[in-house]
C-alpha cells in the first residue's frame, strides 16, 4: 500500500496537499486541470520535489526521506526518458546497474525485456534511430528490468498518436499486470482513465483527493474536472 | 575592406621577408618557447577548470552568481595592470614572497617560463571554466532527473554524462586558449624576456625596436602567421567557439552529490579559484591607492590619450561590425567564421609590422602611431564583437526581415527604427568590450611610439621598467578604473531602453 500521510510536496514555491493511500497493484489515473500539480504530486512520490510535510510509505516504510534512485518508484516523463548516445541495450541495462557491468544472466533479462517490448533486434541502435513509439517502448523495457514495484506514468505518451498511445497504454497494462506493480498514470483524456484505471485521483488547486472509482469519477465528475473535462 | 587591411599588412611583411638568411638559433628558441608556453598554459587552464567548472555546475551558494560574472572579468582587465597585481602577489617582493621569508625561505621566482605560465592561467583559467560550465549547462535537466531515478552515484554520473560531454568540448577550448596564448605579447614582455623566454611575438618587436630589422621582423611576423593561423585552423575545426556565454547562473537540481565530502571539496574548489583570482585584484587596489595621489603629469597624459584611442576604436569597430554581422545574418554565413580566424591567427604586432613597412615609404610611421593603434584595436576586437552581434541580427533578419519588407522599409529606415533599437543591448555590450580592450591593450602602440607618445598602458610599463613602482601602483588602478568604466559606461548605454 502507498501511503501519503498529510503530505506538503513543494515545487519551486508550488505546492501540493495530499492525504490518501493506494492499494498495491491498484491501477491509477491522475486527472485534474493543467497546472493543478499532477506532476507535482508524481515528482513528490519518486523524490524529485522537496516533501516539506508529513510523510510518504510505501508498506509501512517511509520513503519520503531517500533519495530518487532508492525509492521503489520507475517513472517515466514526458519526455528525457533515454540518454540519447547511448543504444536501446545501454540504456535498459543501466536499469539493472548504473555501473552497466552486466553478467550473463542481467544480460538475458535485457535482451528478453527489449523482446517483450516488441523491439527485437533493435538493441543497437540509438533513440534517435527509433521512431517515438519504438523509444516509448525501449524505455518501458528498462522500466521492466527495473523491476520496481511502483510505476509512475508522467504522460510519456502524449506526443504519441491515438492508435499508437492505446498500444502502448496496453502494454503498460500487461506490464504492470505481469509484475503487480502499482501504476500511478497522468492523463488528460477520460477514454485513457476508462481503458485501464480502475480508480482516479483528481488534482485541483493544488490539492489531491483519495482515489475514487473510475466509472463514479467519470460518470459524476466533481465540480473542477468537470469544468475541465467540458461538462460543466 | 577589414581583410584589405589585414591581408594588406600580411602581404607586405610576406615581401618584405628576408629569408635568404633563414632562422638564426635565437629564432628557434622563440619558436620552441611559444610553443611550449602555450602547450603548458593551455593544459593547466583546462585541467584546472574541469574540477572548478564541475564544483559550480553542480553547487547552489549565495554570490555564485558574483562568482561567475567575476569569472567574465579578465577578459576586459588590462594585461599590464594583472601582470602588477601578480608581481604584488607572487613577485620576488611579493605577499607570498614576504610570508615564506617569515620563516626564512628565499622569495619566488616569477620571471621566466613559470611567470609566463602563471599570467596565462591567470588569464584564461576563468575563460575556461566559463566555458566549461557552458558545457555543463547544455546538459539538458532532464538527464540529470533520469540518472537520478537510475540511482546513479556521482561516479556513474561522471561515466555517462559529464565526461562524453567534456570530451566534445574540452578538445576545442584548449585549442582556443593554446591559440591566445600562442600570440602573447604583453605578458612575455613584462615577465619573459631574455633568450630563454622570448615569444615569436616578442621577438618580433625586439628585431624591430632594438636591432631595427625590419627584414628579420618580417620574417618572424610569417612565423607567427603560420604558427597563430596554424593554431586557429585547429581551433576552429575542433569546435565553433562562443565565449560570450549567457545564462550561466542558474544551477541544475543534482541529486547524487549530497555528500559531506564532495560538498568540502567542491567548496574548497570554489574558494580556491576565487581567491587566485581576486587577490591580484585586490593586491592592485592597495597598492594603488597611495600612488594614485602622486601620479606625474605623463600618467594624466597618457590616460587622457588612452581614452581617445578607445573611443575611436569603439566607434571604427561598431562602423566594422554592424556591417559585417548583417551581412553575415542574411546571407554570408562563413564571413564571420573567417574574420575570426584572421582575428586569432594575425595578431597586433604582425599588422603593425605591416603597416609600418606600407606607411613606411610615404609618410613619417610615428606620426601615425595613435591612429594605426586604434584601427589595430578595432580589428583585434572585430572577432568578439561578431561573436556578440550575428545572433541577435540573425533573429532580426528571420523575424522582422519580412514584416519590414512588406512594409516597404528602406535601408535607413529600417536601420533606424528595427536594427539599432533591437540589436542595443548587443552593440552596447561589443562596444563595451572593444573600450575596455582597447583601454588596456599594450600591443602595437609598443612598435610606434617615440618617447614623447604613450598610452597608458604603456606608460605604466615604462614606470614599471624604470622601477618608480609607486607610481606604476597608482597608474595600474588609474588604468582598471578607466577599462571597467569604459566597458561599464557602454554596456549602461546598451542597457537603457534596450528592446527586450
Amino acid at each position: 500500500m502507498l501511503k501519503l500521510e498529510s503530505a506538503l510536496i513543494d515545487n519551486g514555491g508550488f505546492r501540493v496537499a495530499a492525504d490518501l493511500s493506494v492499494p498495491a497493484g491498484a491501477r491509477i489515473a491522475v486527472m485534474g486541470p493543467s497546472g493543478a500539480g499532477k506532476s507535482t504530486l508524481l515528482g513528490g512520490i519518486a523524490g524529485f520535489h522537496d516533501l516539506i510535510a508529513g510523510r510518504i510509505l510505501w508498506q509501512d516504510r517511509d520513503i519520503g526521506i531517500l533519495p530518487p534512485g532508492q525509492r521503489p518508484c520507475a517513472t517515466l516523463f514526458q519526455d528525457g526518458n533515454l540518454f540519447p548516445h547511448l543504444t536501446v541495450e545501454q540504456n535498459v541495462g543501466l536499469g539493472i546497474d548504473p555501473r552497466l557491468r552486466l553478467d550473463t544472466g542481467a544480460q538475458a533479462r535485457v535482451a528478453l525485456a527489449i523482446e517483450h517490448v516488441g523491439l527485437r533486434g533493435l538493441g543497437g541502435r540509438r533513440p534517435a534511430q527509433l521512431s517515438g513509439g519504438q523509444q516509448s517502448r525501449a524505455a518501458l523495457a528498462r522500466v521492466l528490468v527495473q523491476g520496481r514495484p511502483l510505476l509512475l506514468l508522467d504522460e510519456p505518451f502524449s506526443a504519441l498518436g491515438p492508435a499508437l498511445k492505446e498500444e502502448m497504454l496496453d502494454l503498460v497494462a500487461q506490464i504492470a499486470g505481469d509484475t503487480g506493480a502499482t501504476l500511478l498514470m497522468v492523463t488528460h483524456d477520460p477514454a485513457d482513465a476508462a481503458r485501464i484505471a480502475d480508480a482516479v485521483i483528481v488534482v485541483a488547486e493544488g490539492r489531491a483527493d483519495p482515489p475514487a472509482p473510475t466509472a463514479a469519477v467519470l460518470a459524476d465528475p466533481p465540480e473542477s474536472l468537470a469544468a475541465y473535462l467540458g461538462r460543466g | 575592406m577589414v581583410a584589405a587591411i589585414i591581408l594588406g599588412t600580411v602581404a607586405a611583411v610576406a615581401l618584405r621577408a628576408e629569408g635568404g638568411r633563414g632562422l638564426g638559433p635565437a629564432d628557434w628558441a622563440a619558436i620552441r618557447f611559444s610553443v611550449l608556453q602555450a602547450v603548458l598554459s593551455a593544459t593547466l587552464s583546462v585541467a584546472l577548470a574541469i574540477p572548478v567548472a564541475r564544483a559550480l555546475a553542480r553547487r547552489s551558494f549565495p554570490g555564485r552568481a558574483v562568482l561567475v560574472t567575476l569569472l567574465g572579468a579578465p577578459f576586459i582587465l588590462p594585461v599590464i595592470v594583472a601582470v602588477f597585481g601578480l608581481l604584488a602577489v607572487f613577485g620576488r617582493s611579493g605577499w607570498i614572497s614576504d610570508a615564506l621569508g617569515l620563516f626564512g625561505l628565499p622569495p619566488l621566482q616569477i620571471y621566466g617560463l613559470h611567470g609566463v605560465v602563471l599570467a596565462h592561467v591567470f588569464f584564461n583559467l576563468p575563460l575556461a571554466t566559463r566555458l566549461i560550465l557552458q558545457g555543463w549547462r547544455d546538459i539538458p535537466a532532464e538527464r540529470f532527473r533520469l540518472a537520478a531515478a537510475l540511482g546513479f552515484a556521482p561516479r556513474d554520473t561522471a561515466r555517462w554524462l559529464e565526461r562524453p560531454m567534456l570530451a566534445r568540448v574540452v578538445p576545442g577550448i584548449w585549442a582556443v586558449i593554446f591559440a591566445i596564448c600562442l600570440s602573447s605579447f604583453a605578458v612575455a614582455l613584462t615577465l619573459g624576456g631574455g633568450p630563454r623566454a622570448t615569444t615569436v611575438e616578442l621577438a618580433i618587436f625586439q628585431a624591430f625596436s632594438f636591432d631595427f630589422d625590419l627584414g628579420r621582423a618580417a620574417l618572424l611576423a610569417v612565423i607567427q602567421i603560420a604558427l597563430a593561423g596554424g593554431a586557429a585552423l585547429v581551433a576552429l575545426w575542433l569546435s565553433p567557439f562562443d565565449g560570450t556565454g549567457g545564462g550561466l547562473d542558474r544551477p541544475v537540481r543534482r541529486w547524487d552529490s549530497g555528500s559531506a565530502g564532495l560538498r568540502l571539496l567542491d567548496a574548497g574548489l570554489i574558494a580556491a579559484a576565487a581567491v587566485f583570482l581576486v587577490l591580484p585584484l585586490a593586491a592592485i587596489v592597495a597598492d594603488g591607492v597611495p600612488g594614485l595621489m602622486r601620479l606625474p603629469p605623463q600618467v594624466w597624459q597618457a590616460a587622457a590619450v588612452s581614452v581617445a584611442i578607445a573611443a575611436v576604436s569603439t566607434l571604427l569597430l561598431l562602423a566594422l561590425a554592424l556591417p559585417m554581422a548583417w551581412a553575415a545574418a542574411t546571407g554570408a554565413r562563413a564571413l564571420p567564421e573567417a574574420a575570426a580566424m584572421l582575428g586569432i591567427a594575425v595578431s597586433p604586432l604582425v599588422i603593425g609590422t605591416g603597416a609600418f613597412i606600407l606607411v613606411n615609404p610615404v609618410a613619417d610611421p610615428f606620426a601615425l602611431a595613435l591612429p594605426v593603434t586604434a584601427l589595430v584595436n578595432a580589428l583585434m576586437a572585430l572577432p568578439f564583437a561578431l561573436r556578440i552581434l550575428i545572433p541577435g541580427a540573425r533573429d532580426i533578419a528571420e523575424g522582422q526581415g519580412r514584416l519590414a519588407l512588406s512594409l516597404g522599409m528602406g535601408g535607413p529606415a529600417f536601420l533606424r527604427l528595427v536594427l539599432l533599437p533591437r540589436l542595443r543591448a548587443r552593440l552596447g555590450f561589443a562596444a563595451g568590450l572593444t573600450a575596455a580592450l582597447s583601454m588596456g591593450d599594450l600591443g602595437v602602440i609598443a612598435l610606434f611610439a617615440d618617447p614623447d607618445t604613450a598610452t597608458l598602458p604603456l606608460q605604466m610599463y615604462r614606470l614599471m621598467g624604470s622601477y618608480r613602482t609607486e607610481a606604476a601602483a597608482g597608474a595600474a588602478l588609474l588604468l582598471l578604473a578607466l577599462a571597467l568604466a569604459a566597458f561599464w559606461a557602454c554596456d549602461r548605454m546598451g542597457q537603457r531602453h534596450a528592446e527586450a
